[in-house]
């Protein structure tokens, strides 16, 4: 990255109106992932305010990934992961025996890096969760809860005269979208994104960004991005990651104007990663 | 010091490559030529039949009894046999396969899965001439002894079950292929909405294969319809026009190898019946075939 950019993220900042937070919705406290032997992420301890966006940086391989996956159990697909520490939303545990994962899942959306609609209708994309958790009591509920989740992710005047098409023929863009509507159609209360711009052209993650900034009001969002830009555009409060440690979270305005550690400054200056 | 090379080996090499390359298109050449050798004769001999027979006699007549005084050339009791064991054989198999695909595919350790793959496909090492006998001397007097005291001695529903038993690892394993070829990404995209495994299984990875599964399902029809020696030994080779299970009855390959066995005169219509009937399984075969092809085409896999 150069000298420009970082002026410009600058600008970024300063031209973002100030953000009252709310209380905290996650907190993660000394969380360690292995991958076997390889120890992957590192005590790491975190609050993440609710209403707001946090974005989380740092280095290829850095274990953001990793993180956000802990927040939805979504390591417990991966065999060889092994989560150790605590991670509370809403005061409650997560990683409790007695907790549903599958009811945890349903409150903590997932957006992927890849858009990876299902190979169904636009309209079976959205309607999935919604049927596998029984949240639609009829038909027309079903198709209110299509409509709605379409119309927040931005893509109803898309694809309203063809719900019937499948979601695979839609653009990159759009399958995005789709992704995130079929995510919000469930009603959950934090949505993760992993990268989800990183397959997307500049109006395509323009539009993305717009939609996150409009979701904010509703939901807890996390986002992780290897974009400066992208992280200063959106969000509330960052958090840098090095090398499977939490170096440094605070404000966007912070990290970005005034980091506390110079591992921080280098990366956001784009001397390293 | 690198020698440049000679022109002669240059050309030595050339021609080495042009044999070899002749070489190797004889080979593929020569298995396309002994295919179209089966059909022409197939054909042949198969116009023979149908100047003394006529087609239409030959689809709608109920009975088969070539070798009778009175002979009669309906196609239909063989038909119904081949269409009554393969049926009954994929009520076995489909379930069962399919059942095992998505277990191994989808919930099975890569150690189980590196354990049962192989084992199962063990079974189709086993010569088809034991699965008839299994039939006739365990499954029957089995099914005798239990729900079916009337069962006749041969029957259809062994030999179909049985043959059922030996498709399995066809389809199991083709639809496993097509299972796991599914991206993870979809997976964790249904996992990530809070849908079990059991769901993500059936209603998005299975509905995503399903075209390799559908080719699964077709080959082992394929497979059923031409099997022979379970429904030879086991089915009792009694043409009979029937939708029972329960009773006796020859299919195409039944007939085909019981009269190929037999001393027929070469060139008479009886040993004639024998390309007709090769024929239609050809036929039906490729129909199988073709549907498979359009279901791929069909349902292609959009992710
Ligand atoms: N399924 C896995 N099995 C083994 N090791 C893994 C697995 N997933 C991640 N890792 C390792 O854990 C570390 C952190 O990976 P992670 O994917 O969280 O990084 P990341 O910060 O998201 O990187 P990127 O920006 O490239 O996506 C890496 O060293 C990676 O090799
Ligand atoms: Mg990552």
């Amino acid at each position: 990255m150069t000298a420009m950019s970082s002026v410009s993220i600058k600008t970024t900042i300063a031209a973002k109106p100030e953000f009252k937070f709310g209380k905290n919705k996650v907190s993660a406290n000394n969380v360690n992932v292995f991958y076997g032997d390889k120890h992957a992420l590192k005590d790491v301890t975190v609050n993440i305010p609710e209403k707001a966006v946090m974005a989380f940086i740092g280095p290829s391989g850095c274990g953001k990934s990793t993180f956000l996956r802990c927040l939805n159990r979504m390591n417990d697909t991966i065999p060889i992961a092994k989560v150790t520490g605590k991670v509370e939303i809403d005061n409650q545990d997560i990683y409790d025996k007695a907790l549903d994962v599958v009811q945890l899942r349903a409150r903590v959306g997932m957006v992927f890096q890849k858009p990876n609609p299902f190979p169904k209708s636009i309209y079976e994309n959205i309607a999935y969760g919604p049927k596998i958790h029984g949240l639609a009591a009829s038909k027309s509920d079903l198709n209110e809860i299509v409509e709605a989740s379409l119309k927040k992710a931005g893509l109803w005047d898309e694809v309203k005269d063809r719900l019937s098409d499948s979601g695979t023929g839609l653009s990159g863009g759009q399958q995005q979208r789709l992704c995130i509507a079929r995510a919000i159609a469930v009603s959950p209360e934090i949505i993760l994104m992993d990268e989800p711009c990183s397959a997307l052209d500049p109006i395509a993650t323009a539009r993305i960004e717009e939609l996150i900034d409009e979701l904010r009001e509703n939901f807890t969002i996390v986002i992780v991005t290897h974009s400066m830009q992208q992280a200063a555009r959106v969000s509330q409060r960052t958090a840098f990651f090095h090398l499977g440690v939490l170096v440094e979270e605070g404000t966007t305005d912070t990290i970005f104007t005034n980091p506390n550690d110079s591992r921080t400054q280098d990366y956001i200056t784009g001397r390293f990663g | 010091m690198v020698s440049r090379i000679s022109p002669a080996q240059m050309r030595s090499r050339r021609i080495r490559e042009r044999m070899i390359e002749t070489l190797l298109f004889l080979c593929a050449a020569s298995s396309v030529l002994v295919t179209i050798g089966i059909v022409a004769v197939l054909l042949v001999e198969s116009w023979g039949f149908f100047t003394h027979v006529p087609v239409a006699t030959f689809l709608t007549d109920t009975m088969w009894t070539p070798l009778f005084d009175n002979p009669r050339y309906g196609i239909l009791p063989l038909l119904s046999g081949t269409f009554l064991s393969t049926m009954v054989a994929l009520c076995v198999a489909g379930p069962l396969g399919l059942t095992a695909a998505i277990y191994l595919s989808e919930f099975a350790s890569p150690r189980i899965r590196e354990t049962v793959k192989p084992v199962l496909e063990l079974l189709s090492g086993v010569p088809t001439v034991v699965f008839g006998f299994f039939a006739l001397l365990f499954v029957t007097p089995l099914l005798q002894a239990t729900i079916l005291p009337n069962l006749p001695g041969f029957n259809i529903l062994s030999a179909g079950i049985v043959m059922g038993v030996m498709i399995i690892p066809y389809i199991a394993s083709l639809s496993e292929d097509a299972l796991r070829a599914v991206p993870q990404a979809l997976r964790d995209g249904s996992l990530a909405m809070g849908a079990t495994k059991f769901e993500t299984a059936i209603k998005v990875v299975l509905p995503a294969a399903i075209s390799g599964v559908a080719a699964a399902f077709v080959l082992g029809i394929s497979r059923a319809v031409g099997e022979t020696m379970v429904v030879a030994i086991a089915a009792g080779q009694q043409p009979n026009l029937t939708l029972d299970p329960t009773q006796p009855a020859a299919t195409i390959t039944a007939y085909i190898v019981q009269v190929a066995l037999g001393d027929l005169p070469h060139g008479s219509i009886a040993y004639q019946t024998i390309f007709a009937a090769g024929l239609t399984l050809l036929l039906i075969t490729l129909v199988f075939n073709i549907f498979g092809f359009w279901l791929r085409v069909r349902f292609r896999e959009e992710y």
